[in-house]
C-alpha cells in the first residue's frame, strides 16, 4: 500500500510549532515510516507545490505572497490541519491587526517600502476550509502525534477543549486562584499543554486559546475583587491568542463594564 | 563577451525565515554581486512589546523564536534586572546556566543531525541518512532530547518554556524530578565526546578570511549570561556600550537589518565563543582537541561545525557540575522594585551574542524596545563568505555545485532553522 504523502508548510511564525515534530527523537524516524514525508523544509525535503493527503500549516497569513501560497496549500491537500496560535487565530502578531500597523512598519524599518507586508495577521481559516485545527503557542509532540496516529486509523482527531482546569485538579496542583489570589486565566483556557504554569505556581496566561465555554464577565469580576486593574485585565485576553473571538469579545466587554 | 548572470533563489529562507535568495551576477571571472535577500515575514515584535508590564516580557519575547526562547528570555530577564538592581541567588544565578545549557545543547545537536551533515554525508534530510547511519543519528535525536529536557526541568517546556521571569524562576524542580535527569548526564557527556571525535575526523575544506569574530567574554567562566563584548581583534567594551560600536543597515534585499562593527563585517556564534574563550572551555573538550591537532580558525566556518560538538560537550559537562548538590531552594525569585529608565543586557544565544535594549517608565511598562539578534550580525559575513567561496571553488563550475557550496557556507552560519532549507533553486541567465 502506498503509504500517505504528508506535507508541514510554514506561514508567519516563529517556526516553535514545527519543533513538536522534530523534537519527537526517535519517533521522528518512525514517523518517516509511517507517512511519506515529502515537503518539510526545516527537515529537509522541499516540494510546496506537491499533492498530499495531509498538509500541517504552521503560522498566519501576514504577506500578499501568503494570502495566494495558502490557497494553493489548501488544492493540493486532502486534509489541511493548522498547528498552533499563529495558523489558528492569528498569532501574537495579530496585535497589529488592531493598530495602524504601516506605521509600525516605518517605525522599525528606515525604508518601510522595501517590506512586504499586510496590515493585518491572520488565521488561516479565514481564507480556506481548514479541516482540523490543533490550538496552543506551541503546540506540544503529545499533540501533533495523537493528531497524526488518529488521521492514520482513518477517524476524526479529538478536539481537547474542556477548560484548563480540570487537567489542573487532576494533577492535583495547588488552584493558584484561591491559593495565592492570583488572576489565572486557566478557567477561560483550553486544555492541552498538562498545566505547566499552575505547576511552577504561576498564572496561566492563556498561550492555549478560549475553551468551549467562556464565562469572562464571571472571572473578570472576581480578579476585579483581588485588585486586578483594568488595563492589566485587557492585557491578559489581548496576547497571545488576541485574535480568538471569545477573547477579542472579552475585551470589548472588559473595556465596557469594567467599572460597574 | 563572456558574461554569466547567476540568480540563486533561496525560497524558504528563515528566522530570517520565510523568503530569501541569493542573488549573483557574474561578468566573465568576476563576481560582481552576491546578495543574500532575506523575506521573514516582518513580525514588528519591537512595536507590540510597547505598553507591555515588564512581567509580561520573558513570555512575549520567547516567542521570537522557537528554537532559541531560552535566549530571548536570558537577555530580557538580565537587562530589567539590571535596572532594577536586582541581585539575584547563587542559586538562580547556576540555574539560569543550566537552563541555557539545555538550550545549546538542544539546537546545536538539532543543527548538527537535522541540518548540517546531511550536506557532509550526502543525504537530502535526516530520516534518509538514518537508513544508512542509524546509530549517529539516533544519537544526535538523544542528546537533543536531553537538552530539551534541562529546559523543562526549569520551564515546563521546551519551545517558549514559562518558568523563567525577571527574578528568577516561577518554580524549582524538585530532587527527584533532577535526579532522573542527572542519571543521563554521564551517558549524554560519553556521547558529546563520540560526536565530536567523530565529527574530527571528517576532513573540512580549508578556508581563511580575516574578519572579527565577536562575543561575550567572561573573567572566569564560559560565556552565557554576563561579560563583557569581546572581539578577536582587540574590543572590549560594555555590552551597554554596543551601539557606540555597532550599526545595524536596512538593505532593500531583505527584512532583516545587517548589522556591522565598526563599519566591518564580523562573525557571532559557537566558532567566535570558543576561539575568544577557549581557556575557559571544560578540560574534556580540549583533549579532545587536542588530540585531533586541529586549530579552530574564525576564517574558516566549516570550523563551526566542530564548536557546536564542542559546546555540547561542555554545556552537558557543565549541567552535570552545577546539578550534582542540587537542593530546591525555598525561594526562587527575588522581589523587584521598579524603576524607570534604560535596561540593557546581552547573552549568548546558540547563534551568538542578542543584544537587548528597553526602555521602561515608572509603572514597569515598556516604552520602548530595541532586539539585536545574531542572524542579522551574521548576515553580512555570510554574503562576504559566500562571495568568497563561490570565488575559491571558481566561478566557471556548474550551477549545481555553486548552488551545493553556496547552501552548505549559508548552513554553517546556523542562520536560523528554516534559514536552512535543503535547496535553493539556481537560475542561470547568460549573455
Amino acid at each position: 500500500m502506498m503509504k500517505p504523502r504528508l506535507a508541514v508548510h510554514k506561514f508567519t511564525s516563529c517556526d516553535g510549532c514545527q519543533l513538536a515534530i522534530l523534537n519527537m527523537g526517535e519517533e521522528l524516524l518512525t514517523l518517516a515510516d509511517l507517512v511519506d514525508i515529502v515537503h518539510f523544509a526545516e527537515a529537509g525535503p522541499v516540494e510546496p507545490e506537491a499533492q498530499v493527503d495531509i498538509a500541517i500549516v504552521e503560522g498566519s497569513v501576514s504577506t500578499p505572497d501568503e494570502l495566494e501560497r495558502i490557497k494553493r496549500v489548501r488544492e493540493n491537500s486532502n486534509c489541511l490541519i493548522t498547528i498552533g496560535a499563529c495558523a489558528t487565530t492569528g498569532g501574537i502578531q495579530a496585535l497589529r491587526n488592531h493598530q495602524d500597523s504601516s506605521q509600525w512598519v516605518s517605525d522599525i524599518y528606515p525604508q518601510a517600502q522595501f517590506i512586504q507586508s499586510l496590515n493585518t495577521s491572520t488565521a488561516i481559516r479565514e481564507h480556506v476550509r481548514v479541516d482540523f485545527e490543533l490550538w496552543g503557542c506551541p503546540v506540544n509532540s503529545r499533540q501533533v502525534k495523537a493528531m497524526l496516529r488518529s488521521l492514520l486509523f482513518g477517524v476524526s482527531p479529538i478536539d481537547e477543549k474542556s477548560s484548563l482546569c480540570l487537567e489542573c485538579k487532576r494533577q492535583q496542583n495547588p488552584c493558584v486562584v484561591v491559593t495565592k489570589q492570583e488572576p489565572c486565566m486557566g478557567p477561560l483556557t483550553r486544555t492541552g499543554c498538562g498545566a505547566l504554569c499552575p505547576h511552577f505556581g504561576k498564572a496561566c496566561f492563556a498561550c492555549y486559546g478560549p475553551s468551549e465555554t467562556v464565562n469572562s464577565h464571571s472571572l473578570v469580576k472576581r480578579y476585579q475583587g483581588f485588585g486586578v486593574s483594568k488595563e492589566d485585565m485587557i492585557r491578559r485576553f489581548n496576547h497571545i491568542q488576541n485574535n480568538a473571538a471569545a477573547y477579542k469579545e472579552s475585551v470589548i466587554n472588559i473595556a465596557r463594564n469594567f467599572d460597574e | 563577451m563572456n558574461k554569466r548572470e547567476l540568480e540563486i533563489k533561496v525560497p524558504v529562507l528563515a528566522r530570517v525565515e520565510g523568503e530569501g535568495s541569493l542573488e549573483l551576477l557574474i561578468e566573465g571571472e568576476e563576481l560582481r554581486e552576491a546578495k543574500l535577500s532575506i523575506f521573514e515575514p516582518p513580525r514588528l515584535f519591537e512595536k507590540f512589546l510597547e505598553g507591555r508590564h515588564y512581567t509580561e516580557v520573558p513570555d512575549l519575547v520567547a516567542r521570537i523564536c522557537g528554537i532559541c526562547p531560552v535566549a530571548y528570555q536570558m537577555s530580557a530577564v538580565h537587562a530589567l534586572e539590571g535596572l532594577f538592581d536586582t541581585r539575584i541567588s547563587e542559586w538562580i544565578r547556576a540555574m539560569r546556566r543550566v537552563y541555557y545549557c539545555g538550550e545549546w545543547i538542544e539546537s546545536h545537536a538539532l543543527h548538527i543531525h537535522l541540518l548540517a551533515l546531511p550536506d557532509f554525508l550526502g543525504y537530502q534530510s535526516a530520516p534518509e541518512m538514518a537508513k544508512d547511519h542509524p546509530l549517529a543519528v539516533k544519537r544526535g535525536l538523544r542528546i537533543q532530547a536531553l537538552g530539551n529536557d534541562l529546559i523543562k526541568l526549569f520551564g515546563g517546556r521546551s519551545v517558549n518554556p514559562v518558568g523563567a521571569e525577571v527574578g528568577g524562576f516561577s518554580g524549582a524542580p524538585t530532587k527527584k524530578e533532577v535526579n532522573t535527569l542527572y542519571s543521563r548526564l554521564d551517558q549524554c557527556i560519553d556521547e558529546s565526546a563520540e560526536l565530536l571525535e567523530w565529527l574530527l575526523t571528517f576532513s573540512l575544506p580549508e578556508s581563511n578570511q580575516d574578519f572579527p569574530g565577536v562575543s561575550l567574554r567572561h573573567e572566569y567562566e564560559y560565556p552565557m549570561n554576563e561579560g563583557r563584548l569581546a572581539s578577536s581583534d582587540g574590543l572590549n567594551i560594555p555590552v551597554d556600550a554596543f551601539e557606540n560600536h555597532f550599526v545595524e543597515r536596512q538593505v532593500p534585499h531583505s527584512t532583516a537589518f545587517q548589522c556591522y562593527r565598526d563599519d566591518k563585517a564580523y562573525l557571532v556564534g559557537p566558532l567566535a565563543r570558543c576561539v575568544l574563550n577557549s581557556q575557559h572551555l571544560n578540560k574534556q573538550v580540549k583533549t579532545i582537541l587536542d588530540a585531533a591537532k586541529l586549530k579552530l580558525n574564525v576564517g574558516n566556518s566549516y570550523h563551526s561545525l566542530i564548536a557546536r560538538a564542542m559546546e555540547i560537550l561542555h554545556a552537558a559537562s557543565e549541567a552535570k557540575d552545577l546539578l550534582r548538590n542540587y537542593v530546591k531552594p525555598n525561594t526562587t525569585r527575588e522581589k523587584i522594585i521598579t524603576k524607570a529608565g534604560v535596561a540593557i543586557a546581552a547573552t549568548e544565544a546558540p547563534r551568538g551574542t542578542l543584544w537587548h535594549r528597553y526602555e521602561i517608565d515608572a509603572d514597569g511598562l515598556v516604552c520602548k524596545a530595541r532586539i539585536v539578534p545574531p542572524t542579522s550580525q551574521n548576515q553580512a559575513r555570510i554574503e562576504a563568505d559566500l562571495r568568497h567561496a563561490l570565488t575559491t571553488l571558481g566561478l566557471y563550475r556548474p550551477e549545481e555545485e555553486l548552488r551545493f557550496q553556496a547552501e552548505q557556507i549559508i548552513r554553517n552560519y546556523d542562520p536560523c532553522i528554516s534559514c536552512a532549507t535543503h535547496f535553493l533553486d539556481l537560475r542561470v541567465n547568460r549573455q
